[in-house]
C-alpha cells in the first residue's frame, strides 16, 4: 500500500476483491464463547467460578426438589415418607392451596373469584393492547361493578345503583356543558354524589323488594390469601395512576390553592410509612367515624394503599413532565389547544411514556406491599402461611410455603414487567 | 455603505411589487411594554402590520425580537400597552387567546413537532381538536399542505425519521393546516444545516407569494431583501429602525444598525 503512495497518488482499482468467509474465530459459537465468557484471564476465571457456584447450588437444592413429597396430611407424615433422606414437603401446598389462594372464602363459591379473575383479564385486554376492538372498552368500564358483585355478592341492585350514579354524572355534564364548561364539571361531580347519598339507597331497597336478584353475600372477613392481594393490588394500581396524574398536574399548576393541596398531600403521604397508614385505616378511623358505622376494612385498606401509591406515582410522572422540552407546551399552545386537550394529546402521552419504568416500579412495589396488611389482621398469603404453620399438622414448615407464595407474586410482577417492556418498545418513535 | 452589501443566497427573487398589501390592519401594537422580573425586555413597542405584509425583524441576540413575536400569540404576556390581533385584543381572557392562537400560525426555531405522532397526525391534530374538522377532511387538508411543502411521501413517518429541513417544512405545513391569517416565524432556519436552509426559505417565499401576512425573526438577510416589504431592526428591547429593505440595507440611518449590518454582512 505504501508503495502505491510513494509512486503516485492516483489509483484506480481494476479487479474487485471477492467476499470471503470470516475466520473461525469470528463467527458461530466459538466467537460467542470468546466474547462473552472467555474474553480475558479475569473473565475466564469469573466464568469458571460462576459455573462452580451454579453446580454447587444445584447439587444442594436438586435432590431436595427431586425428593419432594406431594401427598401427605402433615409434616410428620412427610418425614416418615422421606425416611431420613433430605426432601421438600410440598404436600402442604397440596393440602392447603385453597386457603393460600382464597382464604376462608366459601369453597362452594370458588367459581366466583375465579370467574372474576378471568373477566379481569378480558377487561384489561383492550386497555393493554390497542389492536383489539375499541368497543371492548365498554366492558372494561363495567368491570369494576361486575367484579365487585362477583366477589362480594349480595343484591345485584347495589352495584347497579352505584353505576347509575356515574350515568347521572355523565348526563348532568352533557346537559350543563352547553351552558358553561366549568359548571358542567361541578354538575358532573355533584349529581352522582347527590344520587349516592339520597337516591341510591331507596332505589336499591325498592328494586330489591320488587325483583330480588343477587348472589350469596360473602363478608369481607372471609376474604384472604392471594385473593385479597389481588383485590387490593389491582384496585390500587388502577386507581393510583389517574390519581397520580392529577396530583402531578396539580403540583405544576399556577393556581396556588390547588398546588399547595397537592404538595402537602404528596409530601405528607410520602413522609409516612405505609404501615402507619394501614394502622390508621384499621384502628384510628373507627374513632373518627360516627359510632355504629361499619366501613369495610378491605375498602379502608384499598383507599390507604391507593393514596400511598398515588403520591409516589405523582412524583414519578412529575419527573416525566419535567423531561419534556418546553417547546412541546409552546407548540400545543400556539396551535390553540386548551390546557386539557394539550395535556391529553401532547403532554401526557409523552410524559407517561418517559415515566413507564418508574410507574411500573411503583405498581410492582404496591402489589408486593399488599403483604403488609397481615399486620392489621387481614389474612393475605403471608398471614395464612403463619396460620398454617401454627396448626399442629404443619408446625415447623417454612421453605415450601414461602417458595409457593414467592412464585405466585413473581409470576404477576414478572408479567407486569414484561408488559412494560413490550409497551416501551411499541411506543418507541424517536428512532435513536 | 453605498454599494449593495447583500449577496442573496436565495436564488429566486420575487417580484414584490405584484404582491398587494391591503389596508386592513392585521396586528396593531400600541405602547407595549414587557418585563422579565425587573428586566425591561420590550420598551414602548408601537407597530402596525397590514394584512399581506411581510416583515422581517432582525437584531442582535437578546434584543427582544423573539419575545416580541411571541407576545403576538401570547406565548409571552405583556404587562402594559395593547396588542390587537385581527380585531381581537389580547388580555387575560382565555377565549380571546384561543381565538387569536387559532388564527395565528407559529413556526419555531427547534420545530417542536410532536415526536409521538406521525407527520400526518401532527398536521391533523389541531384541525380535528380545535376546529372540529372531520378526520377525513383534516387528512385531505394535511396532505394538501404536505404536498405544498413537498414532502407528502413522509406522511406516515415519525418526526425523528426526518431531516431538520424536512421537519421544519412539516412544522410550516402543520401551522398552515389551521388556515391561519398570520404566520409568525421565530428564527426558522437557525437550527438547520446550511444545505437545508434553502428548502425552508423556498417554502417561506412560496407562502409570501401567496399573500400570507408574515412576521419573521431571522438572520437570513437575503430572504429579507427578496421577500420583505419592511425590515425592522431591534436593539435593547426597542425598535431602532424600520424601512423597506433596499433602503434599510443600502442606506441604514442609525449607527447601531450600521454596526449590526457590518457585523453580519462584513465577511
Amino acid at each position: 500500500m505504501s508503495n502505491i503512495e510513494s509512486q503516485t497518488i492516483a489509483f484506480v482499482r481494476d479487479t474487485m476483491i471477492p467476499e470471503q468467509a470470516p475466520p473461525l474465530t469470528e463467527a458461530g459459537a466459538i466467537k460467542w464463547l470468546r466474547e462473552n465468557l472467555f474474553s480475558g484471564w479475569f473473565n475466564s476465571t469469573l466464568t469458571l467460578l460462576s459455573l462452580a457456584i451454579i453446580w454447587w447450588s444445584l447439587a444442594a437444592i436438586g435432590p431436595w426438589l427431586v425428593n419432594t413429597v406431594w401427598n401427605a396430611g402433615s409434616l410428620s407424615e412427610c418425614r416418615r415418607i422421606l425416611d431420613g433422606t433430605g426432601g421438600a414437603c410440598f404436600a402442604v401446598i397440596n393440602d392447603r392451596w385453597h386457603q393460600l389462594l382464597f382464604g376462608f372464602y366459601p369453597s362452594h363459591l370458588y367459581w366466583r373469584p375465579v370467574l372474576a379473575l378471568v373477566l379481569l383479564f378480558v377487561a384489561l385486554a383492550p386497555i393493554l393492547f390497542t389492536g383489539l376492538p375499541r368497543k371492548l372498552l365498554v366492558f372494561s368500564a363495567l368491570y369494576p361493578f361486575i367484579g365487585y358483585h362477583l366477589l362480594w355478592g349480595g343484591s345485584i341492585w347495589l352495584p347497579i345503583s352505584a353505576l347509575l350514579g356515574f350515568v347521572a354524572g355523565g348526563i348532568a355534564f352533557i346537559l350543563v356543558r352547553k351552558v358553561n364548561g366549568l359548571a358542567a364539571v361541578f354538575a358532573a361531580v355533584l349529581a352522582p354524589v347527590f344520587w349516592w347519598l339520597f337516591l341510591a339507597g331507596p332505589f336499591d331497597s325498592a328494586m330489591s323488594s320488587v325483583l330480588p336478584l343477587g348472589l350469596d353475600f360473602v363478608r369481607s372477613d372471609r376474604f384472604g390469601g392471594f385473593l385479597i392481594s389481588l383485590v387490593i393490588g389491582v384496585t390500587g394500581i388502577s386507581l393510583s395512576l389517574p390519581l397520580g396524574i392529577l396530583l402531578a398536574l396539580g403540583r405544576q399548576s399556577d393556581m396556588v390553592f390547588v398546588k399547595s393541596v397537592c404538595v402537602i398531600f404528596i409530601e405528607f403521604i410520602r413522609g409516612v410509612p405505609l404501615i402507619t397508614l394501614l394502622f390508621t385505616a384499621s384502628l384510628l378511623l373507627n374513632y373518627f367515624l360516627p359510632p355504629g358505622t361499619s366501613f369495610d376494612l378491605i375498602l379502608r385498606v384499598i383507599i390507604m394503599v391507593t393514596l400511598f401509591a398515588a403520591a409516589y406515582m405523582a412524583e414519578v410522572i412529575r419527573g416525566g413532565l419535567a423531561a419534556l422540552p418546553k417547546g412541546q407546551y409552546e407548540a400545543a399552545d400556539a396551535l390553540g389547544l386548551d390546557y386539557w386537550k394539550a395535556q391529553r394529546l401532547i403532554i401526557m402521552p409523552q410524559a407517561l411514556k418517559i415515566s413507564i419504568p418508574g410507574i411500573v416500579n411503583t405498581f410492582i412495589g404496591l402489589f408486593k406491599d399488599t403483604t403488609l396488611v397481615v399486620f392489621i389482621g387481614l389474612l393475605d398469603p403471608i398471614g395464612l402461611s403463619n396460620a398454617i404453620r401454627a396448626s399442629t399438622d404443619w408446625q415447623g414448615i417454612y421453605w415450601e410455603l414461602f417458595i409457593f407464595i414467592g412464585a405466585l407474586f413473581f409470576i404477576f410482577c414478572f408479567g407486569i414487567s414484561r408488559y412494560s417492556m413490550y409497551l416501551e418498545r411499541k411506543l418507541k418513535t424517536d428512532h435513536k | 455603505m453605498t454599494e449593495p452589501v447583500v449577496d442573496i443566497p436565495v436564488e429566486r427573487t420575487i417580484d414584490t411589487s405584484q404582491m398587494k398589501v391591503s389596508d386592513e390592519v392585521a396586528i396593531q401594537i400600541t405602547s407595549m411594554n414587557k418585563w422579565y422580573g425587573t428586566f425591561h425586555v420590550l420598551r414602548d413597542i408601537n407597530m402596525t402590520v397590514n394584512q399581506g405584509e411581510r416583515i422581517v425583524i432582525c437584531g442582535p441576540s437578546g434584543s427582544g425580537k423573539s419575545t416580541l413575536i411571541r407576545c403576538i400569540n401570547r406565548l409571552e404576556e405583556h404587562q402594559s400597552g395593547q396588542i390587537i390581533v385581527d380585531g381581537t385584543e389580547l388580555t387575560g381572557d382565555l377565549k380571546n387567546i384561543d381565538k387569536v392562537r387559532s388564527e395565528v400560525g407559529m413556526v419555531f426555531q427547534h420545530f417542536n413537532l410532536f415526536p409521538h405522532l406521525t407527520i400526518l397526525e401532527n398536521c391533523t391534530l389541531a384541525p380535528i381538536w380545535v376546529r372540529k374538522t372531520p378526520k377525513k377532511e383534516a387528512d385531505e387538508i394535511a396532505m394538501h399542505f404536505l404536498e405544498k411543502v413537498k414532502i407528502p411521501e413522509q406522511a406516515l413517518k415519525y418526526p425523528g425519521q426526518l431531516s431538520g429541513g424536512q421537519q421544519q417544512r412539516v412544522a410550516i405545513a402543520r401551522s398552515l393546516c389551521m388556515k391561519p391569517r398570520i404566520m409568525l416565524f421565530d428564527e426558522p432556519t437557525s437550527a438547520l444545516d446550511p444545505e437545508m436552509i434553502k428548502e425552508v426559505l423556498d417554502t417561506m417565499i412560496q407562502l409570501a407569494e401567496e399573500g400570507m401576512t408574515m412576521l419573521c425573526v431571522t438572520h437570513e438577510m437575503g430572504f429579507a431583501q427578496a421577500v420583505a416589504n419592511r425590515v425592522i431592526f431591534m436593539d435593547q428591547g426597542q425598535i431602532v429602525e424600520q424601512n423597506e429593505p433596499r433602503e434599510f440595507f443600502n442606506n441604514p440611518k442609525s449607527e447601531r444598525t450600521q454596526l449590526f449590518l457590518s457585523q453580519i454582512l462584513g465577511h
